[in-house]
């Protein structure tokens, strides 16, 4: 009987050790073959050059194209995700009736959980056919259209994650605003979203985050070019659209070509490490301050 | 809903003390403040934009369902999901993709599911709080932030190539189970937590052993929000495609699957495979291929809301 109980209780040590030996898979992984890359390749070139044709005859390895197209996807979505859902949290959080928020956030919680594959559709059937007759200089792939997809794809995750920190501040802080005279408009912006900052920082890392890992939205509308540039009207090439991009031709494993997909995605999963980071470490600060 | 134009709003101005020479300007200015304009003015603009900023939002998704629907119905009848893919457009389906999907959802469902609720009753139930514990706490969250291409290249090199299991239905099936663990484990930690203390109490109480309490009281008290959070999981699977592309399932699949070593292709590479091509035609295809796959995630998320809302019901234990 006792003996039995042991087993199981080692046996579910061993699913939850799963999730460590995962980590160590996925780092292991990343970290051999990023090694034998860099034993071809030097180390400076591939932070400082601004040319990426790994696939060219005349190669050069210099990731800051696909970071400068990542950089650009995620500020655009960014810029449309954060006033956007900072203003629906405020507005879901202060102003409007419990019955509001009901109805509003599942619906907003459906962005969430439609399949990127259908945004990046979306972005280039619909959203660039449209941008471009208001932006007549805008290329059929660009940076534009799928940042500002991007960006209503994170919304949620912004103003539900911000909801819920402002909702998480004290009633005594508004109601002592409400009783120097502040309207509610004052209360909201000057008393209850300071004292909510670190939340609403923790869900805009999160949304930065996951905008940089986003994949199939930006290697369906953003192109493959890789250029060193910040001009969202033009093709680009981001991190993950370099990746899936390389999966899909029939490279030889064991090339080099082949390594320069791991190079780049332990650039991805160490950009995406720190982010995810400092925001657990907001958050657990964030929780202190109120307990 | 607002208390537009309430009191407090016309008091900032007579706050401000008025010596003789702005006295008339701030007569003018009061007249103006008269019943609060300028501050009713600031709350109810701010609401507005908010409300059109939700609104943006969901606009949005209304534009992406009428857009999907109005170019794909057309084409969804029963050769569309009968037919294998073809390079002709009018001729091609959806069937070698969706019966893809089932395989791959089956499998992953049936490595996550006992893993992901394992390490999600060991986490809850066994473990003590040491360094072990904060270590796989932290790496659990951690693993939820990594990007699913990421998870890709992992089962490209472990499964597709140390294993030799090439682009099979196993490799991606192994892979997204290893994705969606993260949210098993969270949700039926939940699922656990909720249960009263009392409960188990009351098992040990009648001489039940420790897994006999968890086995017998606490897993079937919290069976419907541990399915809940698999059922999300899983249709979040469905819809991933960056990592199946990476460990190398393919654009065109001619035949079904028929064992776990076969290549296959999912509704989403399909879709992904359609938008790509210039013509019209395809275009319609993806269209149609998004209802089916929008379909099931939404019939997937409303089941999942649907047992949420009755185990919270059902989960007020006093």
């Amino acid at each position: 009987m006792n003996l039995k109980e042991k087993i199981i209780e080692n046996l579910l040590f061993c699913c939850a050790l799963l999730t460590i030996l995962t980590t160590i898979g996925i780092v292991g992984v990343l970290v051999v073959e990023t090694f034998k890359f860099f034993i071809e390749v030097s180390i400076i070139e591939f932070f400082t050059s601004t040319q990426w044709t790994p696939l060219f005859a005349e190669k050069h390895f210099g990731i800051l194209p696909l970071l400068a197209g990542t950089f650009l996807t995620t500020t655009i979505a960014i810029l449309v995700a954060v006033p956007m859902g900072l203003c629906i949290a405020v507005y879901l959080s202060e102003y409007a009736h419990p019955k509001t928020r009901g109805i509003v956030k599942p619906i907003l919680e459906i962005l969430a959980a439609i399949p990127t594959v259908v945004y990046g559709y979306f972005a280039l059937v619909f959203l660039t056919p449209a941008l471009q007759n208001l932006i007549p200089g805008l290329a059929g792939f660009n940076a534009l259209s799928p940042g500002i997809v991007m960006g209503i794809m994170i919304l949620p995750l912004v103003s539900s994650l911000s909801e819920d920190a402002l909702y998480a501040v004290p009633k005594p802080l508004r109601e002592g605003a409400f009783a120097l005279g502040s309207t509610r408009f004052q209360t909201a912006w000057k008393v209850v979203v300071p004292s909510a900052f670190s939340g609403i920082a923790v869900s805009v890392i999160l949304a930065v985050s996951r905008a940089i890992g986003e994949t199939m939205i930006v290697a369906i509308a953003a192109g493959q070019q890789p250029r060193f540039t910040l001009n969202p009207f033009v093709p680009i090439e981001t991190a993950t659209t370099y990746i899936v991009q390389v999966s899909q031709g029939d490279i030889p494993h064991d090339s080099l070509e082949y390594r320069t997909i791991f190079a780049v995605g332990i650039t991805l999963f160490i950009l995406t490490f720190i982010l995810n980071n400092v925001s657990f470490w907001l958050k657990r600060r964030f929780h202190q301050a109120y307990h | 809903m607002l208390v537009s134009g309430s009191k407090e709003d016309s008091i900032k101005p007579i706050t401000n003390r008025p010596n003789k020479r702005n006295r008339k300007k701030l007569k003018k200015r009061l007249k103006q403040f008269k019943g609060s304009h300028y501050f009713e003015f600031q709350n109810i603009f701010f609401k507005n934009l908010a409300i059109l900023c939700a609104l943006v939002g969901v606009l949005f998704l209304g534009l992406l369902l009428y857009d999907v629907i109005s170019r794909g119905i057309g084409r969804l009848d029963w050769d569309f999901f009968s037919n294998p893919p073809s390079r002709k457009a009018e001729r091609a389906g959806i069937y070698t993709a969706w019966i893809g999907t089932v395989w791959i959802m089956l499998l992953t469902a049936a490595i996550a599911f006992p893993i992901g609720v394992g390490a999600g009753i060991y986490l809850e139930e066994y473990n003590k709080k040491n360094r072990l514990s904060n270590l796989l706490e932290v790496n659990i969250a951690n693993l939820a932030g990594i990007p699913s291409i990421i998870y890709g290249l992992l089962g490209l090199e472990i499964f597709a190539r140390t294993f030799m299991l090439g682009g099979s239905i196993l490799t991606g099936a192994l892979t997204l189970a290893l994705l969606i663990l993260p949210i098993i484990i969270v949700s039926t930690r939940e699922a656990i937590k909720s249960v009263p203390q009392s409960l188990r109490e009351g098992s040990y109480a009648l001489g039940a052993s420790k897994w006999q309490t968890i086995w017998h009281q606490v897993l079937p008290a919290s069976m419907s929000g541990i399915i809940t959070g698999v059922i999300l999981a899983i249709s979040r699977a469905i819809g991933e495609t960056a990592p199946l592309l990476v460990i190398g399932a393919l654009l065109y699949v001619p035949i079904a699957p028929e064992g776990v070593m076969d290549s296959f292709t999912v509704l989403p590479i399909q879709i992904y495979n359609w938008i790509n091509r210039p013509q019209q035609e395809f275009t319609e295809n993806a269209a149609a291929a998004i209802i089916v796959l929008l379909f099931i995630t939404f019939v997937m998320n409303g089941l999942a809301v649907y047992l949420r809302y009755r185990w919270q019901k059902k989960s007020k234990w006093q």
